[in-house]
């Protein structure tokens, strides 16, 4: 097992997720090699969260296994923790905790000694141009720094891997933009990033994308190949001809 | 170790921030010891009497003058007839009639024993039950009075005497407040903790805690902590509201019921953190929360005395664990018990806490 392990930071074999009769992830197989960004794509309802949930310990696994930095999900879920940030769809940090406050949190719960903490949180307030918002409650951010302070918080322990659950949704093209340069930034130090979306824009900034219709992966590959198979111009238009056929 | 502190450090941050949650800690116990502490009184007083006085005699002059000097009665204009007196009841006018029947006197001198009627109106049963009680006593007084005056001796039976021990004056404060502590106790277990866990389930944010390697006793021990130092909080104040505003005597040591408020809390707020796991919205953790609290309090032995309950309901309420806590508080502080006079509630409730956080633990999952 071990030596499969090496190649990859992230392999799932026959990853299933059901719930009662109707099976969200459906005998998924796939593979992320290290300081990748592996693109998620896939319509509403086909099972992309379902199986980031699934990889993060956060639901358990029907049937099959994934790897996650080596460890198994199913058998020590929590030795993957130590290797994963994670970034929910939904904004989860502490709205009532000031900026700070929450990257102290995480650094903590994570075991960051106090000076590495300290370090951090100067770091990361410079990253994203927020030294001055230091002391304000995360509450009274708009909504784009809210994105990209959870990003950071998910980098704080510098694991191998993250985890983005539709990380852009609802903010502006412009915050966007300056959200995939932190991803870039990441992935440069060596984080693999695992990334959902539907934008299918960012699909194109991905280094492999893997294309999921009704909880089964139909297409994966680097998004020029994907355009040269369904002879499409752009991702927009293989999306479209795999969430088609699938009608 | 280490992690736990940070969970603290950030619990504590975020109550303090609560406005609503921080009015609730410090007005609640002030305003439930106050009003409660001085309305929440079982003697009852202003009783509305009819008297159908048909003998119209010396004798049933003297008693109706006895009721009058009574503390307990109100006594409502005299009617002449039985019915008039029930069409008052049935308004809720008169509480209790006492008719006084044509020859009471005439029977009396006779040597003959005569009846006088009770009527009450048992809609309030305890009204009732402690008019007529009252009444009775009245009436017997009378008989006694009467014996004394005709010099004989043999009328005059066993004589009764009382004195209230441990609460001499019978004052109902000193009953009530200590009983009210628990519950406010109970409150900051119970509710309080659950819905801060649920909270934390419906904005979300406890996926990015699931996604750490944060262990669940560190979790639960950060979570539940800063409600046990509330809780003690509440009780100093509480505590303090009863010595200086009801001049409640405290008998015991407060180091029992210190300790004993840890041990409560503790089986509490693990009653509160399984409520936390069986819940997805605060909604229902305040439903499932209310139906536990609705029952503990009413077959807690504060409203009702245990002893006289059915034995069913009395084997029932060992599973309460109100009813010990307000067991201790009243022995310990009112009469002064000690170690030993408590130490089955002790072990009682420390089982308690043992199988509610056994269960909350085991049931709580960072894996869905």
């Amino acid at each position: 097992m071990s030596r499969i392990n090496k190649n990859y930071i992230v392999r799932a074999k026959n990853l299933t997720k059901r719930f009662g009769d109707f099976t969200a992830v459906n005998q998924i197989n796939f593979e992320v090699e290290p300081g990748e960004i592996f693109g998620f794509l896939g319509a509403n309802g086909a099972g992309k969260t379902t199986a980031m949930r699934m990889l993060t310990g956060l639901l358990k696994a029907t049937d099959g296994d994934a790897h996650v930095a080596g460890h198994s999900i199913n058998g020590s879920p929590e030795k993957v923790k130590y290797s994963i940030g994670y970034m929910s769809q939904k904004f989860s940090l502490y709205d009532d905790l000031k900026v700070y406050e929450n990257i102290r949190l995480y650094g903590g719960i994570y075991g960051l000694t106090g000076k590495q903490i300290r370090s951090k949180i100067e770091d990361i307030l410079e990253e994203l141009n927020m030294t001055a918002l230091r002391n304000k409650l995360v509450r009274d951010l708009p909504l784009g720094w809210k994105q990209k302070l959870a990003f950071s918080v998910a980098l704080v322990h510098d694991p191998a891997v993250v985890f983005l659950d539709e990380p852009t949704s609802g903010v502006d093209p412009i915050t966007r933009r300056s959200f995939w340069e932190l991803i870039y930034r990441a992935a440069r130090r060596g984080v693999t990033v695992f990334v959902t979306t539907h934008y299918l824009d960012e699909a194109e900034y991905c280094d492999r994308v893997s294309i999921m219709v009704n909880g089964v992966i139909e297409a994966l590959d680097t998004p020029q190949k994907l355009k040269e198979k369904y002879h499409a111009r752009s991702m927009h238009e293989v999306f479209v001809h795999l969430a088609r056929k699938e009608q | 170790m280490r992690t736990i502190l940070f969970i603290l450090q950030k619990e504590f941050l975020q109550i303090i921030r609560n406005k609503l949650i921080l009015g609730m800690l410090f007005l609640m116990p002030v305003v439930q010891l106050i009003i409660l502490g001085h309305a929440a009184d079982y003697e009852i007083r202003h009783i509305n009497l009819l008297i159908l006085d048909q003998d119209h005699s010396t004798v049933s002059g003297d008693l109706v003058h006895h009721f009058k000097a009574s503390k307990y009665f109100d006594l409502l204009p005299a009617a002449n007839k039985y019915e008039e007196g029930l069409e008052q009841m049935q308004r809720g006018e008169a509480d209790i009639i006492l008719e006084i029947p044509l020859g009471l006197e005439r029977e009396l001198n006779r040597g003959e024993s005569a009846e006088v009627h009770l009527t009450a109106d048992a809609i309030n049963g305890v009204k009732a039950g402690l008019g007529t009680k009252y009444a009775s006593r009245i009436i017997y007084d009378y008989n006694v009075e009467r014996g004394r005056a005709a010099g004989g001796q043999i009328i005059t039976p066993i004589d009764l005497r009382y004195s209230n021990w441990y609460n001499p004056k019978m004052n109902y404060a000193t009953f009530m407040v200590p009983g009210i502590l628990v519950l406010l106790l109970t409150l900051v277990g119970a509710f309080l903790a659950s819905i801060n866990i649920v909270r934390e389930k419906e904005m979300g944010t406890i996926e990015q805690l699931n996604v750490t390697p944060i262990k669940k006793y560190q979790f639960i021990i950060g979570k539940l902590f800063p409600f046990l130092v509330i809780g003690l909080m509440e009780l100093t104040i509480g505590l303090v509201i009863g010595k200086l505003i009801f001049h409640i005597q405290y008998q015991g040591s407060l180091v029992i019921v210190y300790s004993f408020a840890v041990l409560y809390l503790i089986a509490v707020l693990g009653l509160g953190l399984l409520i936390s796991t069986l819940s997805d919205t605060q909604q229902q953790a305040m439903f499932i929360a209310w139906f536990f609290l609705v029952v503990f309090i009413l077959m807690g032995g504060l409203f009702t005395p245990i002893d006289s309950m059915p034995l069913w309901a009395q084997k029932l309420t060992l599973l309460n664990p109100i009813r010990y806590f307000i067991e201790v508080v009243r022995m310990v502080l009112l009469k002064g018990s000690n170690w030993m006079d408590v130490r089955w509630h002790f072990r009682s409730i420390f089982i308690a806490g043992l199988i509610l956080n056994g269960l909350a633990v085991w049931n709580y999952r960072k894996t869905a």
